[in-house]
């Protein structure tokens, strides 16, 4: 009767995907996904010629590649989201012991392109990168494990799980790649939140990094100087960092216009990681909301969602992946408005990056797969008297 | 094994006692409990969602505002950073005693090549050669075309220079901001102030280190930024070093000497107004040390602080001088100077036959090297030896130069009667300028010890009793006869009762013995005799004096003179009067001997 209250069971046997889909997915997350990356389309059709330029390609060669990678991306995340979660959990759990192993095995066959950390495997027409994939199969397969662990008779799936993510930080501190590492251990420990984590034990872990960083500030004089060049209201305007703001400021509230901004010209991550620069150069800060309040849909609509979750699951891998997809955007943001110290970070679903793309694609896909409205014993829980 | 628990106890024995399957109550009553705990979860879990979204609420909105006031600012000019943000003037200056600058910071450039950038190498290179024509237009051409990302062509360029290289529009050459060591007044106090060069080279900024001199030796002290800026105030007085050293120059070049040293030091204070080694060279562009022959040939040896030299007569005066003090003789005593005086297989000669026996006084003023040894003979070697080292003639001199550290005077292995006779009229030991400088400011000061510096004092300094005043004014009077009636009568300057000692020293051979025709001519000397104020030392380094029919080469031809022509120029600039001199307080008559 639930089930056919709330469309998820079949009401007659052979009932099409598309509508049941269409009826119980997030529609607002879905299409916050679509214009996020047609406003990545957008801005990489100003922020990519400088590169292909450089590169010595025609001037929308990477715009060409970003619109192939993305439309794979979105049919990546239009199948995922079909998926029932039993069945994402499954695909996930295999991608993610696929990725563990080519993680491993990257300082064997990998390259660095020479940036100086060996982080992909060279494909020939393209470049794959096994951490951009392990992110979202790690939240899935930890938040199995997490779930696992509150079942009576269940295994110890948060020690597990834990244990995981510190071989995967070592793995990517390695290479060294220290932002993908934060944002493994900051995905395990948002699930670890959520999964009932001790208040004491959170209270205490936020006094030690505090009282940590006090201590290192006053003993380490290199710490306290990065610290407080970061604190320091004004920024070299000859850095990165200064191109970005100075570009910000220069475009106010609407923009210099289409195709009028400069900064392009001068910062070698654009199209990656200052692409939010770009954005607030030309087109000013009205696309910068725009694009601020689609994270922020995608992001808060995922977790009221999961709010009434009941499925332990499916609750804690959509919030790890919510938090994860978030946290990455806001980090990027916030290193261009310095608001962060210097990381580099792409923005997803914006910045160029076939890896990136795909995996973001499938790993909101799972999120949307996540999402999607089922019966929740609501009506039971009525029948009970059960308060809710 | 694990023994696990009947949940619910009661109908599971009921039902084995019926005989029934259990399996299923005991998995109806797991899945109760999990719906129970799942929903206790969801309660928890619900509150940190919201909390979680509340938080990323925030973030976003944080972020939004901080896109929305940077927004709202004025964009900057991207502009290179100022040249001397990073490098104000972080080494202090070094002044004279009266404050005028005798080291300062000139902002200046470097000029470095990335050759990566360069758009025409070959024409850079050509024109890089035009305008610095130590440069090498092949050695450019090969470092530009090279693999070199970067290297540097100049340490420091002038603002001509720089606006030259400019003009060639080669975007592959830069400046570096860049603070040197200028020295203003060129190669003047150029031992004193040494030179400095540059430490640890980065592209916005260069370390200034002291190489040598007070440079080097007060290298952490300028470099303090907890000084503030304040000047390190030397002892010497510019325009008296220029002076001395303008006459210590044509002095050299008259006398055709290959060096020469003067050391001018205040007898109260132990301050070195002047001091001068000459042939010198220009701190700003300081030359390398040679790599072959003797250092003490090169400009950059310091005569009067490095140069070890025996000293000849100028150390008659201390035995005389001790040997008063320890009561043994008095100024009027006749002192035996028949010669040859032997010892052993050695016999000790004077210069000219002075008769059978002569006074304490005129020892001196004769300058007898057989009246001398006597009185050591008196002394002994031991007492000698004691007092020369309270003079300081026996130790490296403490002053501020790095330089001073290693000039340890040359001592004889075995301090013997002989030994001490050589050494009374100034044979066998070896000590620099500043050395004899320090000791007659010791001895004729009052008699008390004063070390030497360079630094400006504020009031006298004066160490252990050396000898009494009574015998300080004996001596200084000896040595103002040696002026009126002696060896030294070259140097009386009217008005400034200049009283010294002349020493004539053979020069030794490498390899044992001694020159006949090089001569170390040194006149010791202080003013005004009476009333002491200053002591000179002036020391010249195989002086030939030409003018007569014969090439004289004793100090009383070659250094007095200098010396007299010196006094006559400083002593002014010092603030010294001339004045009559008053009439010799004891009651020693002049008659011929």
């Amino acid at each position: 009767m639930t089930e056919m209250v709330y469309g998820t069971a079949p009401m007659r046997v052979g009932e099409p995907i598309l509508p049941k889909w269409w009826r119980t997915i997030d529609k607002w997350s879905m299409i916050s996904v679509l214009l996020l990356f047609g406003i990545g389309l957008l801005l990489g059709l100003a922020a990519s010629p400088p590169l292909a330029a450089r590169n010595g390609f025609a001037p929308f060669h990477y715009v060409e590649r970003q619109a192939i990678f993305g439309i794979t991306a979105l049919m990546a995340m239009f199948i995922t989201s079909m998926m029932s979660p039993t069945l994402v959990r499954r695909l996930a759990t295999l991608g993610f012991a696929a990725a563990f192993v080519a993680l491993a095995f990257l300082p064997l066959f990998g390259t660095d392109f020479g940036k100086g950390a060996v982080r992909w495997y060279s494909l020939g027409f393209a470049s794959l990168q096994p951490s951009e994939f392990l992110k979202p199969g790690f939240v899935v397969a930890a938040a199995w494990m997490m779930a696992a662990s509150q079942e009576i008779n269940g295994p110890p799936g948060i020690r597990i799980s834990l244990v995981l993510a510190v071989v995967i930080v070592g793995f990517l501190a390695m290479q060294p790649d220290f932002g993908q590492a934060c944002l493994v251990l900051f995905g395990w420990g948002v699930m670890y939140f959520v999964a009932g984590a001790p208040m004491l034990l959170m209270i205490g872990m936020a006094a030690t990094v505090f009282l940590g960083g006090m201590v290192a500030y006053n003993a380490s004089e290199h710490f306290a100087r990065r610290i407080d060049g970061f604190l320091s209201p004004d920024v070299d305007p000859t850095t990165q960092l200064g191109y970005a703001t100075n570009a910000i400021r220069e475009g106010g509230f609407f923009g210099v216009g289409v195709g009028g901004g400069e900064v392009k010209w001068s910062l070698p991550d654009a199209h990656t990681d200052f692409i939010i620069a770009v954005a607030a150069e030309e087109y000013g800060l009205v696309l910068v909301c725009v694009i601020i309040a689609l994270y922020a849909t995608i992001v808060l609509r995922s977790l009221g969602r999961l709010v009434r979750e009941r499925d332990p699951f499916i609750r804690l891998a959509g919030t790890g992946l919510a938090a994860m997809f978030g946290v990455q955007a806001m980090i990027n943001m916030g290193v261009a408005v310095r608001l962060l110290p210097a990381k580099g970070m792409t923005l997803p679903f914006v910045s160029y990056g076939g890896s990136s793309l795909i995996a973001g694609g499938i790993a909101l896909g799972m999120l949307l797969a996540f999402t999607r409205a089922r019966p929740q014993g609501e009506i039971g829980d009525i029948l009970r008297g059960r308060p809710r | 094994m694990i023994r696990t628990p009947l949940r619910p106890l009661a109908r599971i024995l009921q039902a084995r006692e019926k005989g029934e399957n259990t399996d299923a109550i005991e998995r109806e009553n797991l899945r109760i409990r999990h719906e129970q705990m799942r929903d206790d979860a969801r309660r928890r879990a619900e509150g940190r969602l919201l909390v979680l979204g509340g938080l990323f609420f925030l973030a976003f909105s944080v972020i939004g505002l901080r896109m929305g006031v940077l927004a709202s600012t004025e964009p900057e000019e991207p502009r290179a950073a100022v040249a001397g943000a990073s490098i104000v003037a972080q080494r202090a200056d070094i002044v004279d005693r009266t404050g005028r600058i005798l080291a300062t910071n000139l902002e200046t450039h470097s000029l470095y090549a990335q050759p990566p950038q360069m758009v025409d190498p070959i024409q850079a290179a050509r024109e890089l050669a035009a305008i610095f024509p130590d440069l090498e237009e092949e050695r450019l051409i090969k470092d530009f075309t090279g693999p070199r990302k970067f290297l540097w062509i100049k340490k420091k360029i002038s603002p001509e220079q720089k606006q030259a290289v400019h003009d060639i529009g080669e975007p592959g050459l830069l400046f570096g901001p860049r603070e040197m060591r200028l020295y203003p007044n060129g190669k003047l106090a150029a031992h004193i102030l040494g030179g400095a060069s540059f430490g640890r080279e980065g592209v916005h900024a260069a370390e200034v280190v002291g190489v040598a001199g007070v440079e080097k030796t007060f290298d952490q002290w300028l470099r303090d930024p907890a000084n503030g800026g304040a000047p390190l105030e030397l002892s010497l007085d510019l325009t008296v070093q220029a002076a001395a050293e303008r006459v210590l120059w044509g002095g050299m070049k008259l006398m055709n000497a290959k060096g020469a040293a003067s050391v001018l030091m205040d007898v109260h204070t132990g301050e070195i107004i002047s001091m001068v080694s000459l042939p010198n060279f220009d701190p700003n562009e300081r030359p390398r040390p040679p790599a072959r022959g003797d250092a003490a040939d090169s400009p950059l040896f310091n005569r009067a602080v490095q140069g070890l030299y025996e000293l000849g007569s100028t150390f008659k005066i201390f035995a005389a001088a001790q040997a008063i003090e320890l009561g043994l003789v008095n100024p009027d005593t006749m002192i035996d100077t028949k010669g040859p005086l032997r010892w052993g297989r050695f016999a000790i000669r004077d210069f000219h036959n002075y008769g059978p026996e002569l006074s304490v006084s005129k020892v001196i003023v004769k300058s007898s090297n057989i009246g001398t040894a006597r009185m050591a003979m008196d002394i002994g070697a031991e007492r000698q030896r004691t007092f020369l080292k309270k003079l300081g003639l026996l130790d490296p001199t403490p002053v501020e130069l790095v330089e001073a550290t290693t000039s340890q005077p040359l001592l004889p292995p075995n301090w013997s009667e002989l030994s001490a006779m050589t050494i009374s009229y100034g044979h066998g030991l070896s000590s620099s300028p500043l050395h004899l400088a320090s000791a007659y400011a010791s001895l004729l000061n009052g008699g008390r010890s004063v070390a030497p510096t360079l630094l400006k004092q504020t009031g006298p300094r004066k160490g252990e009793r050396i000898v009494s005043g009574e015998v300080s004014a004996q001596a200084r009077q000896m040595l103002r006869r040696v002026v009126t009636e002696g060896t030294a009568s070259f140097g009386e300057v009217p008005g400034y009762r200049v009283g010294g000692k002349t020493g004539t020293a053979d020069k030794p051979m490498p390899r044992g013995g001694y020159y006949d025709d090089r001569v170390i001519a040194t006149f010791a000397s202080v003013f005004p005799a009476d009333a002491p104020r200053y002591v000179l030392i002036v020391s010249l380094d195989e002086p030939v004096e030409t003018s007569g029919a014969e090439p004289r080469r004793t100090a009383g031809w070659t250094a007095v003179p200098v010396a007299a022509e010196m006094i006559t120029r400083v002593a002014p600039l010092l603030g010294l009067r001339p004045q009559i001199e008053p009439e010799p307080m004891t009651g020693v008559t002049l008659t011929a001997n």
